[in-house]
C-alpha cells in the first residue's frame, strides 16, 4: 500500500493547508516526508478528518444555527440569486471544484444513494459498492480502482446528518428520492481518491 | 543535363516558394496562412495568430480564457473544466473531453462549425444526459439536438434558465409596470466645474468657437476636465506632448472599465490584438457603404467635444449597421419608447435605444457602494441570446415573453415589431414539475 512516499507526504501537507487555510491562502511549503511515510489510507483519513469537521461546522454553527433555530437568513441552493448561505452540500462541493483547480494529487465528492443532484449518484462499482457498505455499517470503506486508465485508492466515509438543517431539507426537496431521513442517520458518503504514482 | 535543369528549377521554385511565403508571414496580410474560414467570433483578430496560437504549435488553452474565463466565470458556468478532471468522470471524458475549450470549439472549420461555434455534432449532450427521460418524464422523446436549440438549456449560461428560476418568474406579464432600465451614474469629478474662460489649450491651438461651445455642454465641463486632461498624452520620455486626436489609452485613465470592455468587443478587439483598429470594410455584417473607410475607437460612437451619449446609443449604431434588424429598430416600439424620452415626454430610462439591449447598465454593489456602469463589450450579453434576459430583458417584460422573444429569429429580425409567433414551454414544464411534487 506504500506509494511514492515522498510525493504523498508533501501532498499531504499541501492538501492539508488547502483544505483547513481560512481566507483561500495557498500553501507552499515543502515538508520533508515523516519516517516511514504516509500511507494513502493514512492521507485520505487525515484529509477526511478536516473535511468532516469543516463540515459538520458549517452545517452545525452556520446553517442550522442562522437558518434553524435563529431564523436570520436562509440557505439557498441559488444563494447568489437568493442573498442566502450556500447550501452545506454546496459549501463541500465548491471547495472540492476549488481544490481540483488546485492540484490533481487528490480529488473528493459527496454522493449518495438518494441524491438531490442525480449527478452525485455512485457510477463506478467502487462508489457502488463503497455508498452500500457505510449505510449498512457507519465506518470508512476502502478500495482500489482504475478510472481512465489510471490506479486510484479510494476511500469511502459514511456522511451523516448531524443538524436538523440536513433532514428537514434532503425530506422536503423536490428532487430528493427520500423523505424519512433521521438524524444520525448516513445520509450519503464522502468518496476521496489519491492516484497511484503520477 | 535535363536533370541538371530539372534541379535548378526545382531550387528556384523552392526558394520561390520559400521567400513568397517567409514575406506572407512577416506582412500584415498572412492570409495565406488560414487554415479554413475563421468563425465570427474571431474573424477580426485572424491576422494576429498569436493571439491564440504558439510558433508551430497548437492552439493555447490559455488564450482562450484570457479573453474568455471572465465572462464564463460571470456566467456561472454549467460545466466548468473542473467537473471534468474529477476521476469519477474519466469515462465522460473519452465521450466528450470538455477539459479543453477546442474539444467542442475548433476554429477554421465552417463545413463542420454549428451555433456558437461549437464543431460538435449537435446531440453532444447525450453523452452524460442520456438518462434525462426517467428523471424529467417531460423530457422523454425529446431529440439530443434540441437541448440547446429550442432556447430551453445552454451549455455554459444557464443564468435565466435554471429550472427555479423559471418557478420564480411563472405568470410574469409580457411588460411590466413600470418598465425601465437603471439611471446612469456619472464618473468621478476630477476637479470643479470649468467654464470657456479657463480652457488650457496651447498657444498655437486654434480652438474654434464650436468646439469651445460643445465642451463646455458636456459632462467634461462639467467634471474639471480641460484640453489638456485629454490632448497632453504621455511622452516615452515621460514627459506630455499636445495629441491632435487622443486615442483610447487617453480615454482609459478616467473611464477604465468601458474602454477594457470596448478593447473586449468586436469594436476593439484588433486594437487589443496589436492590430489596426476595426472598421467596417472589414466586418461580414451588413454596413453602410459611406462607412467603410472610418476606424473605430472611443470617438466614433462619442464624438469628440460633443461626448452625446444619446448620439452614441443610436443615431452612432446606425451611421454603420445596415442588417435587417438595425434597419427595422426606427419602426419599432422599442424606437417609439427612445423616442418618448428623449422628447422628455417620458422617464428617464424607459427609452430602448440600441445601446440599452446590446451596450447595458450594469449595477455593481461592493461593500454598500452602488454602481452604474455601461458595459461596452456588445459582445458580453449577444450569443446564446439568453444571455440578454437577465440584465437587458426582464428590466421591462416578463421571463416567459422574453424567452419566447428571443427564439423567434424573424421577430428578432424585425427588431421585435409585433409578438413572439411561437412558445417555449420551458417555464410551463417546470411549473407543473413543482406543483406534482
Amino acid at each position: 500500500m506504500k506509494v511514492s512516499n515522498t510525493i504523498f507526504a508533501a501532498s499531504f501537507a499541501a492538501a492539508l493547508a488547502v483544505i483547513s487555510a481560512c481566507g483561500g491562502a495557498t500553501s507552499t511549503a515543502k515538508t520533508e516526508p515523516a519516517a516511514g511515510g504516509i500511507s494513502p489510507q493514512q492521507m485520505a483519513d487525515a484529509l477526511h478528518a478536516v473535511m468532516e469537521s469543516d463540515r459538520t461546522v458549517y452545517t452545525r454553527n452556520v446553517v442550522n444555527r442562522l437558518q434553524n433555530t435563529e431564523k436570520v437568513i436562509k440557505a439557498s441552493e441559488h444563494w447568489q440569486d437568493d442573498k442566502a448561505l450556500p447550501l452545506p452540500a454546496q459549501m463541500f462541493r465548491m471547495g472540492a471544484e476549488m481544490v481540483a483547480e488546485k492540484t490533481d494529487a487528490f480529488s473528493y465528492s459527496l454522493l449518495s444513494l438518494w441524491p438531490v443532484n442525480k449527478q452525485n449518484a455512485p457510477k463506478t462499482d467502487v462508489e457502488k459498492a463503497g455508498l452500500e457498505a457505510i449505510v449498512k455499517e457507519a465506518r470508512p470503506y476502502y478500495s482500489e480502482e482504475v478510472l481512465g486508465g489510471k490506479r486510484y485508492f479510494t476511500a469511502v466515509y459514511p456522511d451523516i446528518a448531524v443538524a436538523e438543517a440536513c433532514i428537514a431539507c434532503h425530506n422536503a426537496h423536490k428532487d430528493s428520492p427520500r423523505s424519512d431521513f433521521e438524524l444520525g442517520e448516513t445520509m450519503g458518503g464522502v468518496v476521496i481518491r489519491i492516484p497511484f504514482g503520477s | 543535363m535535363k536533370k541538371l535543369r530539372l534541379w535548378i528549377y526545382w531550387g528556384v521554385l523552392s526558394f520561390l516558394m520559400t521567400a513568397f511565403f517567409t514575406y506572407r508571414l512577416r506582412t500584415e496580410d498572412s492570409t495565406v496562412f488560414l487554415p479554413g474560414e475563421t468563425t465570427s467570433g474571431h474573424y477580426q483578430i485572424e491576422m494576429s495568430c498569436e493571439s491564440c496560437h504558439t510558433p508551430f504549435g497548437g492552439v493555447r488553452e490559455q488564450a482562450c480564457l484570457d479573453c474568455h474565463a471572465e465572462e464564463l466565470k460571470a456566467a456561472d458556468d454549467s460545466h466548468p473544466k473542473k467537473k471534468f478532471t474529477d476521476p469519477r468522470n474519466a469515462d465522460r471524458v473519452t465521450h466528450l473531453d470538455a477539459r479543453k475549450c477546442v474539444a467542442c470549439h475548433v476554429e477554421h472549420r465552417p463545413a463542420m462549425t454549428n451555433a456558437m461555434g461549437v464543431t460538435l455534432p449537435e446531440d453532444y449532450c447525450f453523452h452524460c444526459h442520456a438518462e434525462v427521460g426517467g428523471d424529467r418524464p417531460s423530457h422523454r422523446g425529446m431529440a439530443f439536438n434540441t437541448c440547446a436549440s429550442a432556447g430551453c438549456h445552454n451549455f455554459h449560461d444557464n443564468r435565466a434558465l435554471y429550472e427555479d428560476f423559471l418557478v420564480a418568474h411563472e405568470g410574469e406579464p409580457a411588460i411590466r409596470d413600470l418598465p425601465a432600465v437603471v439611471s446612469r451614474m456619472p464618473a468621478a469629478p476630477l476637479g470643479p466645474p470649468l467654464t470657456t474662460l479657463q480652457l488650457d489649450a496651447p498657444a498655437g491651438v486654434a480652438v474654434t468657437s464650436s468646439v469651445r461651445d460643445e465642451w463646455a455642454s458636456t459632462a467634461h465641463a462639467r467634471a474639471g476636465v480641460n484640453c489638456t486632461g485629454c490632448h497632453d498624452v504621455n511622452t516615452e520620455g515621460g514627459g506630455k506632448q499636445w495629441a491632435g486626436h487622443p486615442t483610447h489609452e487617453v480615454c482609459v485613465s478616467c473611464h477604465e472599465s468601458q474602454v477594457a470592455g470596448f478593447l473586449a468587443g468586436k469594436h476593439g478587439i484588433r486594437l487589443a490584438a496589436g492590430l489596426p483598429a476595426m472598421s467596417p470594410a472589414l466586418a461580414r455584417l451588413p454596413m453602410r457603404p459611406e462607412a467603410h473607410s472610418r476606424a473605430l475607437g472611443c470617438g466614433s460612437c462619442h464624438v469628440p467635444h460633443q461626448f452625446d451619449t444619446r448620439h452614441a446609443a443610436v443615431d452612432a449604431c446606425l451611421e454603420c449597421h445596415a442588417d435587417t434588424h438595425s434597419k427595422s429598430y426606427k419602426a419599432s416600439s422599442h424606437f417609439a419608447l427612445w423616442q418618448a424620452e428623449t422628447e422628455g415626454r417620458a422617464a428617464l430610462g424607459s427609452g430602448v435605444s440600441c445601446a440599452t439591449c446590446h451596450l447595458p447598465r450594469e449595477t455593481t454593489e461592493t461593500g454598500g457602494a452602488r454602481s452604474v456602469r455601461v458595459q461596452h463589450n456588445q459582445n458580453w450579453n449577444l450569443r446564446p441570446n439568453e444571455k440578454m434576459i437577465r440584465d437587458v430583458c426582464l428590466s421591462c417584460h416578463g421571463l416567459a415573453f422574453s424567452i419566447d422573444a428571443l427564439a423567434d429569429q424573424a421577430l428578432i429580425e424585425a427588431n421585435f415589431r409585433g409578438r413572439p409567433s411561437r412558445h417555449i414551454e420551458s417555464i410551463d414544464m417546470a411549473a407543473r414539475r413543482v406543483s406534482k411534487n
